[in-house]
């Protein structure tokens, strides 16, 4: 499994560095967008994904201890703030939206001085909050699979390996998002 | 996979832990602090990105192997963006470098 996440840090790894090369060129862009950005909305959303990646780790150990009643609820839980966490996504796509700060031919920028080079900051801001909520929803299905893998008695103390590595899946995109908010939303932010 | 069962008071510690520290990071970002900003942004999640690696993902009690495959991680991304830039920043540093035009 960490050979798998490893492959998924060099996939991210290389929005990242897109992300480095072009904050470095034009810093002033990057940080004029940052008042777009929802950061209350950012951060709650911060706040839920570390409460689903706590309740995953909770339930990891009920798996540990033979615990089912407790593994299905726990893993309940973490699917239900992992949807939330989409939810409050998709507010913030439909703001962008409206907005029209969505990179292409409708997209409109206040400050024409920055108007081009704010445009990759959004394009990158939709790559990676992107392929951050497209992991999410691969996660959502393999929590889904978990749970009914758990109802059907097919985990004990002596093998929860399922649980335990979708676990570490959880955490990595957990990570992930704890490097994207900071980068996205925060940068030049003092209102 | 073996691991012995870690304490609910851990996990809860570090989920304390890291929601303070999101509340810091948004905190620090209302503050002007020029460059500082994006140091103080990236060192919080530098912290909040280790408490979760080494608690929630137990990597704090695996096996030689596994840290080295995340120290492996660490040090690609370290390559990736400390070359990157070392290339970036250093554009434009030698003086009269035009002869190939």
């Amino acid at each position: 499994m960490w050979v798998f996440l490893l492959t998924e840090i060099m996939f991210f790894g290389g929005m990242f560095g897109g992300y480095t090369v072009y904050r470095n060129m034009y810093p002033e862009a990057f940080a004029s967008t940052s008042r777009f950005m929802e950061v209350t909305l950012g951060g709650i959303n911060t706040a839920v994904l570390i409460t689903s990646s706590f309740t995953m780790a909770l339930a990891v150990r009920s798996a540990q201890i033979g615990k089912k009643r407790a593994l299905i609820t726990l893993l309940i839980c973490t699917l239900v703030l992992g949807i939330v966490f989409l939810g409050i996504k998709y507010v913030e796509y439909h703001e962008k939206w409206v907005d029209h700060h969505i990179p292409g031919p409708g997209f409109h920028y206040d400050d024409p001085r920055y108007a081009q080079q704010a445009q990759i900051l959004f394009y990158l801001y939709f790559a990676m909050t992107g392929m951050h909520a497209l992991h999410m929803i691969v996660g959502a299905g393999l929590i889904v699979t978990l749970i009914v893998m758990a109802a059907r008695n097919r985990f004990s103390k002596g093998w929860y390996t399922p649980v335990e590595i979708i676990g570490l899946y959880w955490h990595f995109v957990d990570i992930v998002w704890i490097f994207l908010f900071p980068l996205l939303y925060l940068i030049g932010h003092h209102p | 996979m073996m691991h012995p069962v870690v304490p609910v008071k851990t996990y809860v510690f570090v989920f304390l832990a890291l929601i303070t520290l999101t509340a810091t990071t948004v905190a620090v970002s209302k503050i002007e602090l020029g460059e500082y900003n994006f140091v103080a942004a990236m060192t919080i999640a530098v912290i909040k990105g280790s408490l979760v690696v080494w608690f929630f993902m137990h990597v704090n009690r695996s096996s030689s192997l596994t840290r080295l495959f995340v120290g492996a991680g660490f040090f690609w991304m370290a390559i990736l963006i400390v070359f990157t830039l070392s290339d970036y920043i250093s554009r434009g540093w030698l003086p009269g470098g035009t002869w190939w035009k």
